[in-house]
């Protein structure tokens, strides 16, 4: 495992670049932001986040566990009663 | 069932590396199995349709995804009330008969229940294979 610094960027969502070419002189690296894309019978959308796995730091991608079964549970947040 | 779990919110690793060691050691000695992931910004809660701007948390979404990365199934919940895990566990092995037999599962199917093989010879037949009792 890496050295662990303090903050460790994530890419987040990684979406496959869909649209056409952009014209010479437009900025690509300005997108739009994210919107829902998630939907049943279509493919999962990778992202690469921080984790916290078996005492230790690292990041991973959705995509690494490819080929398994994956239950993917989001929640409010850590400490809160439910 | 071989499946992997994640789970994912808001908090910073270095939240998850706490809550754990302080209160989910407390309910699961063991430890946690499984790895817990940062979505500071929600980026990723908002692609999978669970990110609340307002309260700038993920809410309870919960995603099955098979081995070829299609989701099959989502549950989204307002934050007040749990998830059932028997009902997923439920979901995870129905599709995961699917996928290894090609029958489909009626409502109500639980494993070990019988499944409907899909096809012309079933068509108009299926009041003989399953009642609504069979629901519950």
């Amino acid at each position: 495992m890496a050295v662990d610094k303090c903050v460790s960027p994530a890419k987040g969502p990684i979406q496959s670049d869909t649209g056409a070419a952009a014209p010479p002189g437009i900025d690509t690296s300005i997108k739009e932001a994210p919107k829902m894309i998630a939907r049943v019978g279509k493919p999962a959308i990778d992202f690469e986040a921080n984790a916290f796995v078996e005492g230790g730091f690292t990041n991973l991608k959705l995509s690494d566990y490819k080929g398994k079964w994956i239950i993917l549970c989001f929640y409010p947040g850590d400490f809160t009663f439910v | 069932m071989g499946a992997e779990v994640l789970s994912v919110s808001t908090d910073s690793r270095f939240i998850h590396k706490i809550w754990t060691e302080e209160e989910l050691s407390k309910m699961v000695p063991t430890g946690i199995p499984y790895p817990m992931l940062s979505d500071g910004g929600g980026k990723i809660g908002t692609v999978y349709g669970v990110y609340d701007e307002d309260a700038g948390v993920d809410i309870r979404g919960r995603f099955i995804i098979d081995p070829d990365f299609v989701i099959r199934a989502m549950e989204v919940l307002t934050p007040e009330v749990g998830r059932n895990v028997s009902e997923l566990i439920r979901q995870l092995k129905a599709f995961q008969h699917v996928r290894a037999t090609g029958e489909v599962t009626p409502s109500g199917w639980q494993p070990g229940r019988p499944a409907l093989k899909p096809g012309p010879d079933l068509v108009g037949k299926v009041w003989k294979e399953w009642s609504p009792e069979k629901a519950f």
